[in-house]
This record gives structure tokens, C-alpha cells and sequence, in this order.
């Protein structure tokens, strides 16, 4: 089995928290090679806390075990930093399908503010932030003024 | 064991007492959302320290072989005099306005530090910096905010603040005296020296300070104190903290979930 073969098996592997996106659509799969027999995988975290790491080295395993594939060696890499750059553009779309506005701008170092271009549900520009923080570490929490759905934000990060 | 050791559990110290002591607010924040931030927050510094603590302890690892340390042993069954972490981050939570401006320093000196850091010439440090820095950049902008909201917000909460920074002064000399390891760091381009960021943590204070209406304040030079986290001379608050913390791997040694 070849590296693009394997790649293809992984997108059955899923970000827990966020289980539209597969690791390759959020970005934090960034190496996959064969050497002889063992499968070398790295991944890299979005936040340096994030809890869903754990699951989703357990998830890579079981994926490529249902393959038949159980040499896998999985690497955790922190540089290059994640950023939000990183998620592709039909994660995006998935994302904002999803009910969940996607990252508005390039993470490179922001200094101004950040925020959603619009809201996910009736695409209203006419939207305030509630909190910064959100349901994971990833996201903040907004709200639409028009249609008043409450909705998250994947931050540039 | 080795200073630049030392240097690396002093960061993951740092992180880890801190968010030990923002989770305690973990179902108990004055509003969900701001709980919910606490919370967040705590993860992304536990995250950190555990990036430290890994780092640590291959470090220590490779100097002694036979030897296997793991970054909970590091975590859970070191002892008060063995943290390096600055006597600010133990301080107790007390009140909301307390709570917000120990993060408020500690996240400016963080950010701080970390800029300097990411050109650390231990690419390991280097690495764990430049994945740390966007999220201690965004504690800072929190902090921030609610530092200008309480300052500037009623009599109740200017006054509240007014005691939070009376509490927290003796802490802040602390940050910007180099610790023996500190001087190793910086010797060997690992690290650097924290003085060289006082002037630069002042300045930003002040600056959010001023917009919060709150007194400026000044770098005057403090008497010789007793306690020095860095050098594992803490406070009694720390004991209290770590015996909740380890308790149960003390209790239950290598228990897993």
C-alpha cells in the first residue's frame, strides 16, 4: 500500500468534537509514510491542550487496523505551529454546512479584530460576539441579531 | 539536575499551577460563558506545561539512563520545595477581580517571554513557544478586557480591583529577578534573561491601566523577600494546592483513567 492509499483510509478519521471534518480538512495530519512494513503518521495539535489528540491517535489505529495495517507509529509534531491556514477550503464549507462560521481571515499573526463574516444559518453580517471562549478551544461564541440564532466560531488561530 | 532542566520545569511549572488554579473555577465562574473561558483557558496552559513537562523529562531521560521519568511523575509526585513556579500563580483565587489579574500579569510576562522564546536556539523550546504563543496571546486580550471592565466598570468592582492589585504587588519583583537556571538559559541561547522584560511588562500594564482607570504602577525597587518560587521557597498556599492536585496519584500511584 502506498502513502496516497493510506491517506485516503484516514479520511474516515474524524475530529471528535467537530465530526464533519476529517483530519485532513482540519489540517493536523501533516505526514503520512511507508517504511518497509510500519506506517509513519504525524499529526500536530490545533491547541496545545486539546483533548481530542488522544482519541484521534486511538481513531488512526483503528481505522488502519480495519485495513489490516497494525505497524503504525504515530508521531506528535508541534512545529510548524497549526494555524488556522492550515484547514482546507472544503473544510471550510463543510464547517460553515455544519452550522459552525468558519475562520474569516489568515491566522498569521492577527492584530486586529477577529471575527466571523457572517452568520452560518441566514448568512446576516449583522452579528455580536457573546463570549470569547466557546464548547471547545477552538471556537467562540456569537450570535445573529437578525434571525438570533446563537451560533459557534472556529477562530482564526 | 542540570540548570537547563530546571529552566524547562520552571515554564511547565508556571503553566500548570496556573491553570491548576483557573480550573478550580470550573462550575463555579460568576457567569457560564466566563466559567466556560476559565475553563478553556486552564486547558490551554495544562496543555503547555505538559509540552514542557515532555520535554523535561526525555531531557532528564537521556542524563540518566535506567532512569524513566514521565511527565506525571514530574506533575504529580514532585514536592512543594521542588516547583519552580512564581509565587504569583499560586496565589489563591479569591474573588473574580483577583482571578482576572493574576492572569492579566501572568499572561502579559507570558507573552513576553514566549516572543522572545520562539528564536530560542533549543528548537524544542522554540517549537513549544511558537505553538503557545497564539493562545497566551488571547488570554492576554481576555484578561485585558475585563481588566478595563472591572476598572472602569462600578464603585464595587474599582474597588475590588484596587485590593486585587494590593494583594498581588509583592508578587510582580518576582517575575523580573534572574534565577540561577535563567542565567544558564540565556548563557547557552536557550532562554533569556527575565529583567530585560520589565520594562516592556510595565509599559503594557500601565497601558491597559490607564484605560481601566486604575493607578499606574511603578517598578520601585522592593526589599529583599524570604520567598522566591524560583528557588522553591514558596508560599503555604502552594502545599494546599498540590495536595489537592496529587492526591490521587499519591493515593493511587500510576492509576490511569
Amino acid at each position: 500500500m502506498n502513502e496516497e492509499q493510506i491517506i485516503n483510509i484516514l479520511s474516515e478519521v474524524k475530529d471528535p468534537e467537530i465530526p464533519v471534518l476529517t483530519i485532513s480538512d482540519l489540517g493536523i495530519l501533516r505526514a503520512v509514510e511507508c517504511a518497509g512494513d510500519t506506517i509513519k503518521i504525524q499529526i500536530t495539535p490545533t491547541y496545545s491542550g486539546c483533548p481530542a489528540m488522544e482519541i484521534i491517535q486511538e481513531d488512526i489505529r483503528t481505522v488502519l487496523a480495519k485495513h489490516g495495517l497494525d505497524r503504525v507509529e504515530i508521531k506528535q509534531i508541534l512545529s510548524p505551529a497549526w494555524t488556522s491556514d492550515w484547514m482546507s477550503e472544503a473544510g471550510k464549507q463543510k464547517l460553515r454546512a455544519y452550522g459552525i462560521a468558519a475562520p474569516s481571515d489568515h491566522a498569521c499573526f492577527l492584530n486586529g479584530e477577529d471575527q466571523p463574516q457572517s452568520c452560518p444559518h441566514c448568512l446576516s453580517k449583522n452579528i455580536e460576539m457573546i463570549s470569547r471562549f466557546g464548547s471547545t478551544a477552538c471556537k467562540a461564541l456569537y450570535r445573529c441579531l437578525d434571525c438570533l440564532e446563537p451560533f459557534d466560531y472556529f477562530k482564526c488561530h | 539536575m542540570d540548570l537547563l532542566s530546571t529552566y524547562i520545569l520552571h515554564q511547565a511549572d508556571n503553566a500548570l499551577i496556573m491553570g491548576h488554579r483557573n480550573s478550580e473555577w470550573t462550575g463555579h465562574g460568576p457567569i457560564l460563558e466566563q466559567d466556560i473561558a476559565l475553563s478553556n483557558i486552564a486547558l490551554d496552559l495544562i496543555g503547555q506545561s505538559r509540552n514542557f513537562y515532555q520535554l523535561a523529562a526525555s531531557r532528564l531521560n537521556e542524563f540518566a539512563p535506567g532512569e524513566s521519568v514521565s511527565e506525571d511523575d514530574l506533575a504529580y509526585l514532585r514536592d512543594v520545595n521542588e516547583f519552580r513556579n512564581f509565587i504569583l500563580t499560586e496565589q489563591v483565587n479569591g474573588d473574580w477581580a483577583k482571578t482576572i489579574l493574576r492572569q492579566f500579569y501572568f499572561s502579559t510576562y507570558q507573552f513576553l517571554l514566549y516572543k522572545e522564546l520562539v528564536k530560542s536556539e533549543y528548537p524544542e523550546i522554540a517549537a513549544i513557544c511558537e505553538k503557545s504563543i497564539k493562545e497566551t496571546r488571547y488570554h492576554l486580550k481576555w484578561s485585558s478586557e475585563w481588566v478595563i471592565r472591572l476598572g472602569d466598570g462600578t464603585l464595587e468592582s474599582h474597588t475590588r480591583m484596587m485590593e486585587a492589585i494590593k494583594l498581588l504587588n509583592p508578587w510582580i519583583s518576582e517575575l523580573f529577578i534572574p534565577a540561577d537556571f535563567e542565567y544558564e538559559a540565556a548563557a547557552t541561547g536557550a532562554g533569556i534573561l527575565p529583567d530585560g522584560l520589565k520594562e516592556e511588562w510595565f509599559h503594557q500594564v500601565n497601558k491597559v491601566f490607564e484605560i481601566s482607570t486604575l493607578p499606574a504602577l511603578t517598578s520601585e525597587k522592593k526589599p529583599m523577600q524570604i520567598l522566591s518560587g524560583k528557588k522553591g521557597v514558596h508560599s503555604e498556599q502552594l502545599g494546599y494546592l498540590l495536595a489537592e492536585m496529587q492526591f490521587l496519584q499519591r493515593a493511587y500511584p500510576g492509576s490511569t483513567w
